[in-house]
């Protein structure tokens, strides 16, 4: 097959392959283990996907935006050990909203960085990943955190809560997506950050104030990591410094697996989703079939590249590049 | 092109002149605040200053010719532990074990090919399939990591050979094994990329792909190259590392990438291609390793080296556009 030429299925499987290997991983695991798809198993998952989920979702806009993000990792441990320390100093009812303020700060540093400086996004969140990490080890002095009455504390509502059966953080990932969704697809501030990733240039020549949606688009990150960093502190009531350490790669594997442009401009919430879904479900699904951890990372890995090839493939007409 | 070079040598000097800098700052902060005695611009604190900076410096220099080529290597924390646990492990193997020392240069053999091997995969992914490096490696970095622990599972690999460890930790002229290592790393791909076709024809294509590609240069062997050498240099860092310690954790090497791609953006290096130099990737390694040590030297912990280190990256890369910037407004008048 070296050219895609049968335009409707190869057209189809290029603009809703993720979807279709979604399909069949599903199929496939459910067949071969029959608890895959049982009703715990599957809340499960998304439940323990939902911190890797929340964070995929803010960093699809700044991908789409045309950025990278390499700082979230860093940024959620430091939302965690933040929340979790004010949490005793403070009491949860100001901790939340003190530890927003201050992720949003950050992320305000960096899309000041990117957007108003015009600095490359790779480096300066790469600079941040380290120096977030150092803000992070002033704040705890090292050590880990951890709330002194465990038991005694609504905190834990976020992270091991339920509301009629379903688990808190699928709740509000849920709620995030759909918010988020909407936003990228129905509002004008969505267009303009599909125009500023996908030509930044055209998009400034009408008009569209790159600067600030690039901005704008840090913020929404920092946004969804703070969230992040209150399910993970809920979850588990306390926590290292380097608890979302190399989070980073993996939410940008997710993003990627949805079928965002590291270009830019291009991506849905929806498809990121379905990223992030695939992922979760892999590593489930490898592990109960019985399967080591591990073996998901390789799986991935294929994954990940036939994703990307085959989409790009399809562009292009060809599957083989042209790189000579 | 007299401004020109006197610009380059002005950037490529930059780093330097940053490393006299820290030594001032910290030789002079030192005498009032160090909590030992000893005094920081010693030369013995300085070899080990080289010696320390050798695993991921030799990580640096081989991201530096990948970088020249407008990729960028996301896996080489990955292939470092691999290549070091099939050093260790295979020492282990009977019919090794029967060959005495001779043992040694096989295992390492095997190593260096598992690096050149598993980066032979990145480079022909990227050259066959035409995906973006950054995507590739990113998924080779888990994958590779996979591999890593499918070896040996959870466990750390262990073996202590003594000859191996006497080997880590001669000395020779003063220098250690490791500061050698990186010395001769760092020599042979400054003559690679300043005195052979391959280096003139990896700055062409990092600077204008197309360009390269109408100038008659083959792209895709160029890439596959780098990646292999890059492959083997993340194995060799492995290597080198494993033979002193003689143990290995599946998790070693992890965000080695990012460290190596500091040191090399510090440098000097354009992310975009086509520019930069293995000299200035030495320097910025030195001058990394030189921060963590000095701060520490004067009594900041692990917590004020992140956030300097963090920092400092952001404004090099605003002072380096700045210049640029400069220079290209100089040009329109």
């Amino acid at each position: 097959m070296a050219e895609l030429t049968k335009k409707g299925i190869g057209g189809f499987l290029a603009r809703q392959g993720i979807l279709v290997a979604f399909v069949v991983f599903m199929v496939g695991f459910a067949l071969a283990n029959q608890r895959f798809l049982a009703i715990d198993n599957v809340f499960g998952v998304i439940r323990s996907s939902a911190i890797l989920g929340v964070m995929a979702l803010g960093v699809t806009f700044v991908v789409i935006g045309g950025n990278l993000d390499l700082s979230v990792g860093s940024m959620m441990s430091f939302s965690t050990i933040v929340v979790l320390d004010l949490h005793d100093k403070l009491g949860p009812t100001l901790a939340i909203p003190a530890m927003f303020g201050l992720t949003l700060l950050l992320g305000a540093f960096i899309g000041f960085l990117v957007g108003y400086l015009k600095l490359n996004s790779l480096i300066v969140t790469l600079g941040m990943l380290s120096a977030i990490h150092g803000l992070t080890l002033t704040w705890s002095g090292g050590k880990n955190m951890d709330i002194a009455d465990k038991e005694g504390t609504w905190f834990s509502v976020f992270g091991q809560g339920d509301i009629v059966g379903i688990p808190m953080p699928i709740i509000i990932f849920a709620l995030l997506a759909v918010l988020l969704s909407l936003m990228l697809s129905k509002t004008p501030f969505g267009r303009k950050v599909y125009a500023v990733g996908g030509n930044g240039q055209a998009a400034t020549f009408s008009g569209i104030p790159r600067a600030r949606v690039v901005f704008l688009t840090y913020l929404i990150s920092a946004f969804c990591v703070a969230t992040a960093g209150l399910l993970q502190a809920s979850r588990s009531l306390g926590s290292q410094n380097t608890v979302g350490q190399g989070m980073e790669l993996e939410v940008l594997a997710a993003v990627i697996l949805g079928g965002a442009s590291l270009l830019g401009g291009s991506g849905t919430v929806f498809k990121t989703v379905i990223g992030v879904l695939i992922l979760g479900f892999i590593q489930n699904g490898l592990l109960l079939i019985g399967l080591e951890f591990y073996v998901q990372y390789v799986v991935t890995w294929v994954i990940i590249i036939l994703a990307v090839w085959l989409d790009i493939a399809a562009k292009r007409g060809r599957l083989w590049s042209p790189i000579a | 092109m007299n401004t020109q070079n006197r610009k380059d040598l002005l950037k490529q000097g930059a780093i330097w002149g940053f490393i006299v800098l820290e030594l001032a700052f910290f030789s002079i902060a030192g005498s009032f605040l160090s909590v030992t005695e000893t005094a920081f611009l010693s030369l013995d604190n300085m070899l080990l200053l080289l010696q320390q900076s050798a695993p991921i410096g030799i990580i640096a220099l081989g991201m530096t010719i990948v970088m020249i080529n407008g990729n960028i290597d996301l896996s080489v924390g990955a292939t470092f532990a691999l290549a070091a646990i099939v050093m260790l492990d295979s020492l282990t193997w009977p019919f090794m074990q029967a060959l005495g020392d001779w043992a040694i240069p096989l295992s390492w053999f095997f190593a260096l090919m598992t690096g050149v091997v598993l980066g032979a995969v990145n480079g022909l992914i990227v050259w066959k399939t035409g995906v973006d490096a950054f995507i590739v490696t990113l998924g080779s970095m888990l994958g590779f990591r996979g591999l890593v622990f499918m070896y040996n599972g959870e466990q750390p690999t262990s073996h202590l050979n003594w000859t191996l460890v006497d080997f880590a930790e001669a000395q020779f002229l003063g220098l250690s094994t490791a500061s050698w290592f990186l010395l001769g790393v760092a020599l042979i791909l400054w003559l690679l990329m300043t005195r052979t076709v391959h280096g003139r024809n990896a700055y062409a294509i990092g600077n204008n792909r197309d360009a390269a590609v109408n100038a008659g240069i083959r792209v895709g062997p160029h890439f596959l190259l780098n990646f292999i050498l890059i492959g083997f240099l993340a194995a060799l860092s492995g290597v080198v590392f494993s033979a002193g310690t003689g143990s290995v954790n599946p998790n070693d090497g992890m965000l080695y990438e990012l460290w190596a791609i500091t040191a090399v953006v510090l440098g000097g290096t354009k992310l975009a291609g086509g520019y930069g130099s293995i000299v200035s990737t030495l320097g910025g390694v030195i001058a990394i390793q030189l921060l963590r040590k000095g701060l520490g030297h004067i009594g900041a912990g692990t917590e004020v080296v992140n956030l300097v280190i963090g920092l400092i990256l952001i404004v090099v890369l605003f002072l380096d556009r700045q210049l640029n910037r400069k220079g290209k407004e100089e040009l329109k008048i």
